[in-house]
């Protein structure tokens, strides 16, 4: 018995061992071809380990003045995104979980439906009214769009979040003399931060990996985003394998780091409020 | 704020204590005032805006577009009645697409959920390098889907793929298999790419799900002799059933909407041999000999039903009260 239990943590540590492997492997696939050649990538027979090492991939893909500008607007989306959705879903939550009204049942039926909707079927409409808009090539088209395909997903988990903190805590607040909307702000925000977190990971990566809308409405090579611009590293004329392998792996460090940061809030936070 | 406190202290409570508060907090937390339509319009105003402009009134286009006849460079030429719907439903493809879809969904989501749960249960452990495991878990969904499928078409290709490399190495295979030409491998593997790249966010939920199932109520069925499995079957599952409703609601549209993985590893094949209903509505009007901007759009509305009938269908087994009624 003891044996077994002193030996426990070593077997839990061995098969986490395994899942990291599973999960890192590709991307180790993709780091080593990110270090040799693009010529090498495609060899036959293919090799695990460059036959050739070439190291300053990342610092070429780093120093390319496109990249940058990709890696800009990538930000520039995602971090807008993730506000707006967070000051428009917040109230809305917030009022729905809190009143019940006329209208409350259809707004939030027409809020799940909209989550069911992909991108990729509405982009030949939205093309064309951002065109009517003369809003094609700009970074608010692509943020606009983030923003509400991301809202369902903030107002359903934001909503379970405010119903599940009881109403004393609220009505103390009022009593203490605060306005509904400085009580929102000061004593039900902070009580709802894994809530909080869990919508800014989730509207963050969305807006962060989003594909399709990005490549229909930006046409300018300077205002596209990593996802779409990185693609021309590797098309028909050029084939530059490493330089789009490195790139991707650089898109990925940023949306790790705030994963690494707000980890713990996340954890308690994608369900709590909605447990009954 | 005593109250305050007592609710927030609730989760670190001595084991007799949360039971004892529950009904009382049930009861109030279902307590809620009424407000008149008008009233909620300030609050609401920023999410229906940016519904109506940015899904109602793109979804309302292509309705319009599934009802126009359009020339082969995308020119409308007017009104087509049905004819889109008609071409849609009389294409050789249909059947075999519907069948594509069912598999892929079906497939990948309860793959997805399975392997999830152990998962789940597996990080809520713990154990020494279990923070970097959690790191690593993390890769595939921060990492874009168009460029993850880019490099499994490298790792699964014929000639040049590490994969098929390895497994001839280590005679676990004797000759390459090509995952994505060969018409028996394509949708296994096109699978798996799907289980991979799902797997995190789903891990992730049921995590957050079992961390919220109080350890007392678990300690106790143990001190009355419980198995683990029974503890398992008659406590864990039954209280992960909002973590399940979340993961397997949202996994259902993401791996239906899925158009990067599967447009780019089954680029190589023609026609629409492994396609699903999503990427056979983008072939209609882009790629394939149709280029029919109408029938995609046709495609594209009833995609746009089956997905709602899925989840609605989906959502009244699992009475989807739970989840809009606070």
């Amino acid at each position: 018995m003891t044996l077994q239990r002193r030996l426990r943590p070593y077997y839990l540590s061995l098969i986490g061992l395994v899942i990291t492997v599973v999960f890192v492997s590709p991307y180790a696939v993709m780091l080593l071809d990110a270090l040799r050649p693009s010529g090498d990538v495609l060899a036959s027979p293919p090799s695990f380990l460059p036959r050739e090492w070439q190291w300053n991939t990342f610092g070429t893909v780093l120093s390319d003045s496109r990249f940058l500008n990709w890696l800009k607007t990538s930000v520039i989306v995602a971090v807008s995104s993730t506000v707006i959705v967070l000051l428009a879903a917040i109230p809305a939550a917030y009022f729905t979980a809190r009143f019940r009204f006329p209208g409350r049942t259809a707004f939030l039926l027409v809020v799940l439906i909209t989550q069911m909707f992909s991108p990729t079927s509405l982009v030949v409409g939205l093309y064309r009214e951002f065109f009517d808009l003369t809003m094609v090539n700009t970074y608010a088209s692509i943020i606009i769009t983030n923003a509400a395909f991301n809202l369902a997903f903030a107002i359903w988990i934001l909503q379970g979040f405010f119903s599940s903190i009881p109403k004393d805590v609220e009505e103390a607040a009022h009593l203490d003399g605060c306005g509904r909307v400085r009580t929102l702000w000061h004593v039900m925000l902070p009580l709802t931060l894994p809530g909080l977190v869990t919508t800014v990971i989730f509207t963050f990566i969305a807006a962060w990996n989003e594909y399709v809308v990005a490549l229909t409405l930006m046409q300018d090579d300077a205002r596209k985003p990593l996802t779409v611009g990185i693609n021309s590293y590797v098309t028909g004329y050029q084939q530059h394998w490493d330089e789009l392998f490195a790139a991707s792996l650089i898109a990925v460090v940023p949306v790790v780091i705030l994963f690494a940061m707000i980890e713990k809030h996340l954890v308690g936070g994608l369900t709590a409020g909605s447990v009954k | 704020m005593t109250d305050q406190l007592d609710a927030s202290a609730g989760a670190a409570a001595p084991p007799a204590a949360p039971v004892a508060r529950s009904p009382r907090f049930r009861r109030r937390r279902h307590e809620s005032g009424y407000a008149s339509g008008l009233s909620a319009i300030p609050w609401l105003i920023a999410p229906i805006v940016l519904i109506a402009g940015v899904v109602v009134y793109p979804a309302i286009a292509l309705v319009q577009a599934s009802l126009s006849d359009y020339s082969i460079t995308g020119l409308r030429r007017g009104s087509a009645g049905f004819d889109n719907y008609i071409d849609i439903f009389q294409h050789d493809d249909l059947g075999l697409v519907l069948w594509n879809t069912l598999v892929w969904v079906v497939v990948v989501v309860a793959l997805t959920i399975l392997f999830g749960l152990g998962l789940a249960q597996f990080m809520s452990k713990e154990f020494r390098g279990r923070t970097v495991m959690r790191w690593a878990i993390i890769i595939p969904w921060a990492a874009s889907l168009v460029i993850t499928a880019r490099l499994f078409t490298l790792i699964l290709d014929y000639e040049h793929g590490i994969l098929n490399q390895m497994l001839v190495t280590l005679h676990i295979i004797g000759e390459p298999i090509d995952f994505l030409g060969n018409d028996s491998w394509v949708m296994p593997s096109m699978i798996l790419v799907g289980v991979f790249v799902s797997l995190p966010f789903t891990a992730y939920v049921l995590l957050a799900g079992l961390n919220a199932i109080p350890q007392d109520l678990i300690e106790a069925a143990r001190m009355d002799g419980a198995s683990p499995w029974r503890i398992y079957r008659h406590i864990t599952l039954p209280l992960l059933r909002p973590a399940m409703l979340v993961a397997s609601v949202l996994n259902l549209i993401y791996v239906f909407n899925s158009f990067p993985l599967i447009y780019t590893l089954n680029d190589r094949n023609p026609g629409f041999t492994h396609d699903t209903s999503i990427t056979y509505s983008y072939k209609l009007a882009f790629k394939a000999a149709e280029r029919s901007v109408g029938m995609s759009a046709a495609m594209g509305v009833i995609n746009v039903l089956l997905i709602l009938v899925v989840v609605m269908i989906y959502l009244r087994i699992i009475r989807w009260r739970e989840v809009t009624q606070a």
